[in-house]
This record gives C-alpha cells, structure tokens and sequence, in this order.
C-alpha cells in the first residue's frame, strides 16, 4: 500500500505525485492502523463467509478436518427438490415478513413526518414509539409471549371465551398452492402473531431515521412547494422524499436486511412449528440435532447471502457513487 | 380583521383544526398501544403467578411483591462473579473498547490521508457488516475449534478458542468495527483538513496527530456508537448462542433462552426476567437518547 499524502487529491492523482511527507515510522504506524483492523475484520468475516460458499458444494458431517467431498451442486439440487417442504415455507415466511416490515416502514415513516410537523409533547412520544429498539428480540418475545400472547392469562385473550394459543397454534391463516410444488405454502397463525411483535420494534427503528432525516430538510424547499401551490401531499411525494433518498435508502435496505435475518425471536420462543425461516434453516442444519450436514446448511447459507447480497451492492453503490470517481 | 384574513390565507380553520385532533388521536392511540406490553410486563411481574393465572392480568391485584424478581435473579443464575450478568460484562466492555479504538484508527488512517484502497477498504468493512451471520458461523466455528488456547486464560477445558468468551469478543470486534469504521470517517471527513496540516508542520507524528488532535475531536461520535454498541453487544443473541455452548457461560440476553424451560412456563416469572434484562439498556437509552439517536443518524446519512 502506498502512503502519498496528496491531502483532497482526486486518488488519480496520486500516482504522479508520488512525493511523501511522512516518515518512515509515520508509514510503520499508518499500516498498522489499516493493516490490524483491516486482517481482523477480513479474517474473521470475510474469509468465513468464502469458505461458507465452498462448503456449500461439499459434502462434509462438520468435524474432522479434509474429510469434506466435493459434490457439485447436489444440496442446491436436494434444497429445491427433496428438501422443499422445508426450504420454500422457510422462504415464504422470509416473504411475508419481508411485505410486512415494509408496511411497517410506512407506518414508521407516517409517525416521522407527524412528528416533524411541530406536535406537542413530540419528544414523549418519540421516546415511546423508539423505546423497544433497545430491547433484544429475544426479550420481546419472551414479553409478548408471556404478557400478550400466553393462552391462560395474555392480554390478547382477555374476555375471550376460547382462548387463542398465539405461539403454539402452526394453523394457516391461508393457503395456496403452486403448480410446481408439492408443499402448499401460507401463513400460520403463530408467525403472524410473531409479525405483530416484530412490528412493535420496527416501526420505531425506522421512525427514528426518518425523523431525523426530515429534520435535516431544508425548510425552504417546503416553504417554495407550497407557495408554488403544492398541498401537503404533493410536497411530501414530489420534494421532501426525493430529497431524502439517502434515508430512503437506508430505510429499504434495513428492512430487507432486518427480514432476511430474521433469527432472535423465533429461536427464543423454541421455533414453534410453522414459524421457519431461512436464518434458522442455516443454524439447523449446522448444529445441534440437525447438525452435520455442513454442506447442506451452507448452501442454505448461500441463499440467504445471495438474497442479501443484492440489496448490500445497491446499497453501497449509492452510498460510495459520489466519493468513488 | 387582519386575524381572520391571515388564518383565510392559511386553511379553512375547520379542515386544519381537524386534522390536528386526528393526529393527535392517531399519535396518542399508538403511544398508548406502544405502551401495553411494557405496562403489562411490569404489572404481571409483581403479581404471582397462581392470581393472574385465575384472574388474567387485566384484574386488580390482592397481592403484590418482588418475589419473582428474586426468583428470576436466582434461578436464572444472574447474580456473582460467575452470573450471566457478569458474563455479559466480560464479553460487552472489552468488545466496545476494542471495537471503538480499531475502527477510529481504520477511520483516521482513510479519511485523513489519501491511499489508494481507501474506498475499496470502506466498501468491504461496510458490507461485512452487513452479511447475515448465519452465513459466516459454521467456518469460524471450526476455526474457533482449532486455534490453541491455554485453558488457564479460559473458562473452557477444551485447550481451544470455541465456547470461551475471548471467541465472542472477537468476533464481535471483526463485525462491528465495519460499522463503526463507516461513521467514524463519515465524521472525522468533517473535521478541517487544516488541523493536520498544521500539526504536519509542527512536526506532530502520526500517532501523536491522531491520539492527540483527531480523537479528542470525535468524542460525540464515540459517546454516541459507545452507547449504540453497548445495546447491540448486550443485545446479542446468536453469536452467544452457537459459540457459548455451556448455558453458564452465556451473557445474559442469550441465557433468556434458557429460562423458559427452567421456569415451566411460569409467565410472570418470565416477564420479571424480562424486565431485568431489559433494565440496563432503558437505563442508557433514557440516559442517554440524544447520543443513541445521533449515533443511528451517524450512521445512516453520510457525514
């Protein structure tokens, strides 16, 4: 790596003015910056998640080194024809999750552009529509299991006569079937009970990011809408959200990432039945009963990056445009 | 007269007034609703468990008590130097020291001086963080599994890195010192390049402009990813889950797991659990929101 100190130089420059300010100790040190966090990060995230992509053509039980077999694509292959009855429901969720958090967004965004518009007491409320971020998912389950879900004394079941068993009860809310699927796919009660818990730390997540991001509009692009004779909700939709895209942005990829990874919540409440998704699939496979099949959990693995890894490339592509010339 | 033309100008009075109360009826009602698990969790956790199961929580209490509460704390094996609290100091503190001293350095040395891997470096720290971890723990578990380590220096007896707690600090420091390395040059590319430049002729080292000029600089940007990172870290629940496989060992968030077997399934006990779980994250939250908030804004516009 070379350390010329052409301090706001387009880096095309830098390979002409190859004069340098530092000595050679300040190179020592600057080396040391990049080079200690830099092995670290790249050893421990990034040379995992390669070997993740070669195991995943392995065949491979997880415990003696070398003994792993290439197969080719065989557990991509086994994934979407033998194991489908686990990995498309798995799917579906993720899907449904994922259309559910970006209402959520909305709701979130409805809440930050309330608030900007100089409501009273604006701070309280902030503070209770942002407060469940801090808790872990793991902790919001076990809350709304024990406190709103529980079959025996929840407070979603006060006055009922029948009692809803929200974690336990794996029946469809609806079902369909797809021409080239065996397994029907829908949505069973507990996950979208699951939903509802999950949207409690959502919608303040994003709230959060979107008021902040509306504070920082300049007041007088409304003020010029408005006299140009715009109503609220052409200002919003044709000034305000354009100039917020790199929130936008940020909005879309958290709640893509936030329902892809979707893990917490259902490992704690003891993954009831029907309420599978991708990340969990990936751990089963990996450990515990289900454990040692290395190379099928790691293809299942590689979905779920693939999947991610889209929307991580967008979103880096429009955060680094303006600074990578 | 001048009054009434200028609220004329404005709405019509009755439209604007009307949609005011909507928002303020649509704002309370979801506060309110925000409300009802926490409320819930508190009010059940003070009552035993025999009452609510007969009466339901939504009912005036004969008894109330901290009894679950001392259950919890026991049973859940939270308190004493080998508690799960502690665990969690153990693995959370370190972590954040770690995390916020590597990333600032990786920040300082991109963000002040041009390289020319600057943005390929910033790319690939911020899109491993992103990576879900599902996808990256199976390799490093096996890695984990063969790196020697003296079991003097653990509470393992394996003679390897896996179910030690030094496993989860690093890991912990790998994947969020990409985030916390994107803020911090988004911040540090604020300060005016001037300031090194005139340490530069002063003869200020690289060391000596970095400890002495740039950080001391970036404190709020610190205090507010200390704070993010401490509810992310004590947060955590997979890493401490596939890493720590000895249930005592676990940090607190990830013993929760635990407990629903240990307790039957005695809500009130879990919902006193809960809550002392979740106490010291709505301590530093309500401590200190202004920093939370501005560490997530950090984060998420650039600089």
């Amino acid at each position: 790596m070379s350390t010329d100190v052409t301090e706001a130089a387009p880096p095309n420059r830098g390979r002409r003015r190859r004069y340098s300010q530092l000595s050679f100790k300040d190179k020592v040190w600057l080396c040391l910056m990049v080079g200690v966090p830099t092995v670290i990060h790249i050893v421990f995230v990034w040379v995992p998640a390669i070997a993740t992509i070669i195991l995943s053509f392995t065949k491979w039980d997880g415990i003696k080194l070398g003994s792993w077999n290439a197969v080719g694509f065989k557990n991509y292959w086994a994934i979407f024809t033998i194991f489908d009855s686990k990995f498309f429901p798995a799917l579906f969720n993720n899907l449904v999750l994922l259309i559910f958090l970006s209402v959520c967004s909305l709701v979130g965004i409805l809440l930050a552009y309330l608030l900007d518009k100089g409501v009273r007491g604006s701070r309280i409320y902030q503070s209770i529509y942002y407060f469940p971020v801090v808790l872990s998912l793991a902790v919001v389950g076990f809350i709304w299991k024990s406190v709103m879900f529980s079959q025996s004394q929840g407070l979603l079941n006060v006055g009922r006569t029948k009692p809803i068993d929200f974690v336990g009860d794996s029946h469809k809310l609806f079902v369909f079937h797809l021409p080239f699927l065996d397994t029907p796919l829908g949505l069973s009660k507990n996950f979208a009970a699951l939903l509802i818990a999950m949207a409690w730390r959502h919608i303040g997540y994003v709230m959060v990011l979107y008021l902040a991001g509306l504070k920082s509009v300049d007041p007088s692009l409304r003020e010029a809408s408005s006299i140009d004779g715009c109503n609220e909700w052409q200002t919003f939709r044709q000034v305000v959200f354009p100039v917020m895209k790199p929130i936008n942005v940020v909005v879309l990829v958290i709640t893509v990432i936030e329902a892809l990874r979707a893990f917490d919540i259902i490992v704690a409440l003891k993954e009831p039945i029907g309420t599978s998704v991708l990340g969990v699939l990936v751990k089963n496979n990996l450990v515990g009963e289900g454990g040692g099949q290395v190379g099928l959990g790691s293809a299942y693995g590689v979905i779920l990056l693939l999947l991610c890894l889209g929307f991580i490339i967008w979103y880096l592509i429009n955060n680094y445009r303006e600074q990578d010339p | 007269m001048s009054t009434t033309t200028l609220t004329t100008v404005r709405r019509k009075p009755g439209y604007s007034r009307f949609f005011r109360i909507l928002t303020y009826t649509f704002l309370t009602g979801v506060a309110l609703a925000w409300l009802v698990p926490v409320v819930g969790a508190v009010y059940a956790s003070f009552r035993p468990y025999s009452e609510t199961q007969k009466k339901g929580i939504f009912s005036w209490p004969s008894k109330l008590s901290f009894s679950n509460y001392t259950n919890a704390w026991k049973q859940g094996g939270m308190g004493g130097v080998h508690g799960t609290f502690a665990n969690t100091a153990f693995i959370v503190l370190p972590s954040i020291v770690l995390i916020l001293l590597l990333s600032s350095m990786m920040a300082f040395a991109v963000s002040r001086f041009t390289w020319r891997f600057n943005v390929t470096l910033l790319l690939i720290f911020t899109a491993g963080n992103l990576l879900p971890a599902q996808v990256i723990f199976k390799p490093l578990f096996t890695m984990f599994q063969h790196i020697p380590w003296p079991n003097f220096l653990s509470d393992s007896d394996s003679g390897d890195l896996l179910g030690t707690k030094i496993a989860v600090i690093i890991i912990h420091v790998a994947f969020q010192t990409g985030f916390c390395t994107f803020v911090l040059s988004n911040y540090m590319k604020t300060i005016p390049k001037e300031l090194n430049e005139a340490a530069l002729v002063d003869g200020a080292s690289v060391p000596r402009q970095f400890f002495q000029i740039i950080l001391p600089l970036c404190r709020p940007a610190l205090a507010a990813l200390a704070t993010l990172e401490f509810t992310w870290l004590y947060n955590d629940f997979f890493w401490a889950v596939v890493l720590l496989n000895q249930g005592s060992q676990r940090p607190i968030t990830s013993s929760i797991a635990n407990l629903g077997g240990q307790f039957f399934s005695n809500d009130n006990l879990i919902a006193a659990a809960s809550m002392i779980i979740a106490m010291p994250t709505l301590a530093v939250y309500l401590a200190m929101q202004k920093q939370f908030i501005s560490g997530l804004t950090l984060g998420a516009s650039k600089g």
